[in-house]
């Protein structure tokens, strides 16, 4: 097949485009000592992403974002977990090979700095992805300078530029525009726009945006940033130490979370607006090391409302409105957080 | 498709700050050269001493080994010998002119082996990773363990002497560091993102390999081997004048120090000219390799 055609839908509208099972990655760590440790980046995610949705994840810094998109993008293998694409099953007999998953689904790095290869051309640049796949130099070529145009960068300007000649908001175009260059139909955004000025972030967001619409893209976005979040996603993960906290939608996320790390981190975060009342904490403190997580609820050493109930048993993710779920005992009557006594600190 | 959109202009589109179209790396690099006074005047020098000692049987007035010992240790300016004779009488300057030919093949071919030979075991170890990693790397630790002079010493000990032995021993010493600074910049290479983005187009390993890796590792390699040449072109002599390298009456320069040494209080300045030769080669060596590097890193 010439990956020049758009890969049509074939699990219809209702099929999510990805499906996320029981993600798990350790990082085996050791020392001669400390003996074998792992560290706990990611441990357990399911989700799913719908067509043509974004997907937000949100958390603080080490909380195993990048982990998981890399595992998404199948970068690094997974310790436990599996990913269905459009139904089918990613690198196993029967479903999806790799090489066709990996056309389907590409990434856009932090750092647009380092996401480029200093010695090629951004003509080059985003034309390797094409010709690795077999398109014709002159046609990857040709692509290439219609994204650029694409993406808002005039390609008799820029094709022949080096990376260091751009500016971070321009290098971050061009890495867009690489990520488009395989007609992909999800994109895994790292925390696109953290590194850049915030007049050109909101450039930048408005693109993605524009290109969504443009090409029918699904956009799985990660950011510590909640109000890029908030501006850019239909639906809000919120992960703490490599787990889900809270999902849902992202008004619900928004105007009434459910997990207290959530509302703490929505207190925490810097208000354009001073009329919002702060009814929560902000949050205060570094999280625990994933190395060595705390019992329970991964949240009760910060968490306001623990009581021991949180230290000794771990909370499911329950339901507490439509599409909307919560990791935490506070949130259901039976759980018997009620009778629990407050965690002594 | 032809996209006609042309969404969300870039409000940071600045023109990119350099004028001319068709600017690659090399171009920018050679720019950033040319206003490095410092290496470009010990390039110059580099050069010079090349070519000096390249056509030296054209330019020296005497042969290497014709003296005369009645005419030996003559003071510098002496008509007929510019810088003097030596110890058995023979000119200085055709010494030195013939000596520089055997230092400087002595200097820079076991760093060129090293660089060959090291540089891909390095590229190797860092591009591959994990256990093949290891295997490699706890090899070159015990190499690396040993200071290099007295590992050069060792080995040029057990070979014999000779400049055969001479280049193997200096070759082995030289292997270890240029594999360590290999594997530690092809593992950061294969780390940044636009490697795994690579990666994360379905691209076969050698393609990375060929676009990716290589153009980015082997510039600083290179920088890191030319920055050792002084260092053996030192360590050589330092074998010949134990004795371990060159054997007379061939002239190498650290030979001609050890050899010159009993003038020492005679004629000191003709004893001490092979010695300010390996000086001043081994400087510009390393201030044209510093310059390089400043010069590669285009970021800054
Ligand atoms: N290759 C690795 N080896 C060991 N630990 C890692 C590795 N990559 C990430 N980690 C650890 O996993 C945790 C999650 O990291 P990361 O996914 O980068 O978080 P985030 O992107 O949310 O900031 C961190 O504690 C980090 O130190
Ligand atoms: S389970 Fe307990 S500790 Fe965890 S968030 Fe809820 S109240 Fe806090
Ligand atoms: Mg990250």
């Amino acid at each position: 097949m010439s990956d020049t055609q758009q890969i049509e839908d074939r699990g219809g509208p209702a099929q999510p485009l990805l499906i996320v099972k029981g993600l798990v990655k350790h990082f085996p760590i050791g020392s001669v000592f400390t003996g074998k440790q792992v560290v706990r980046a990611v441990d357990g995610l399911d989700f799913t992403i719908d067509k043509r949705e974004t997907l937000g994840i949100v958390g603080e810094s080490g909380c195993g974002k990048s982990t998981a998109s890399r595992l998404i993008m199948s970068l690094i293998a997974p310790t436990e977990g599996e990913i269905v694409f459009d139904g089918d099953l990613v690198g196993a007999a029967g479903g999806i090979s790799l090489a066709e998953y990996r056309r389907q689904v590409q990434m856009v790095f932090q750092d647009s700095y380092s996401s480029l290869n200093p010695r090629l051309t951004i003509e080059e640049s985003i034309a390797y992805g094409p010709k690795v796949h077999g398109t014709p130099h002159r046609e990857a070529g040709e692509r290439a300078r219609d994204l650029l145009q694409a993406v808002g960068l005039a390609p008799r300007q820029y094709a022949r530029r080096f990376p260091h000649e751009l500016s971070g908001g321009q290098r971050q175009r061009v890495n867009i525009a690489r990520a488009l260059a395989l007609r992909p139909r999800l994109i895994i955004l790292d925390e696109p726009v953290s590194a850049l000025d915030k007049s050109v972030e909101a450039q930048v967001l408005n693109l993605l945006l524009d290109l969504k619409e443009q090409f029918g893209l699904t956009y799985l976005f990660i950011s510590h940033d909640l109000n890029v979040v908030e501006h850019v996603a239909d639906r809000v993960l919120v992960m703490y130490l490599g787990k889900i906290a809270e999902l849902g939608p992202v008004d619900d996320i928004f105007g009434r979370a459910g997990h207290p790390y959530t509302r703490a981190l929505l207190a925490s975060r810097p208000s354009m607006d001073p009329t919002r009342r702060r009814t929560q904490p902000p949050l205060v403190g570094d999280p625990p090391n994933p190395i060595n997580p705390p019992s329970g609820c991964r949240f009760r050493t910060r968490c306001a409302l623990a009581r021991e109930i949180c230290a000794e048993r771990e909370p499911g993710l329950y339901e507490i409105g439509a599409g909307h779920q919560a990791a935490c005992h506070a949130t259901q009557a039976d759980s018997g957080y009620g009778d629990s006594r407050r965690l002594a600190a | 498709m032809t996209t006609t959109y042309s969404s969300g202009i870039a409000e940071d589109a600045a023109p990119p700050k350099v004028a001319e179209n068709d600017d690659t790396y090399w171009r920018a690099v050679g720019r950033r050269l040319m206003r490095d006074k410092v290496t470009l005047f010990c390039g110059a020098i580099l050069m010079l001493m090349a070519a000096l000692i390249l056509f030296a049987p054209l330019v020296a007035p005497y042969g290497p080994t014709d003296g005369s010992i009645v005419r030996r240790l003559k003071p510098i300016g002496t008509p007929g010998h510019l810088l003097g004779t030596d110890e058995l009488g023979r000119d200085m300057l055709s010494r030195l002119l013939h000596g520089g030919r055997y230092s400087w093949f002595v200097g820079i071919t076991p760093v060129a082996i090293a660089f060959l030979v090291g540089g891909s075991i390095g590229i190797i170890a860092g591009f591959a990773g994990g256990k093949i990693n290891m295997a490699i790397m706890r090899v070159t630790d015990v190499f690396y363990a040993f200071p290099s002079v007295l590992l050069a010493v060792a080995v040029s000990g057990s070979l014999g002497a000779g400049i055969a032995n001479a280049i193997m021993s200096l070759t082995i010493v030289f292997i270890p560091p240029i594999i360590r600074v290999a594997e530690s910049v092809t593992t950061g290479v294969r780390n940044l993102d636009y490697a795994e983005a690579a990666r994360a187009t379905g691209a076969g390993a050698r393609s990375i390999v060929v676009v990716h890796i290589l153009p980015n590792v082997l510039g600083p390699i290179f920088v890191y081997a030319t920055s050792l040449v002084g260092v053996s072109m030192i360590v050589a002599s330092g074998l010949s004048f134990l004795g371990l390298g060159i054997k007379p009456p061939d002239p190498e320069w650290g030979l001609m120090l050890n050899t010159l040494r009993s003038a020492i209080y005679s004629q000191p300045m003709i004893a001490t000219l092979p010695g300010i030769c390996i000086f001043m080669t081994s400087v510009c060596f390393n201030f044209v390799s510093d310059g390089l590097r400043t010069a590669m890193d285009v970021r800054a």
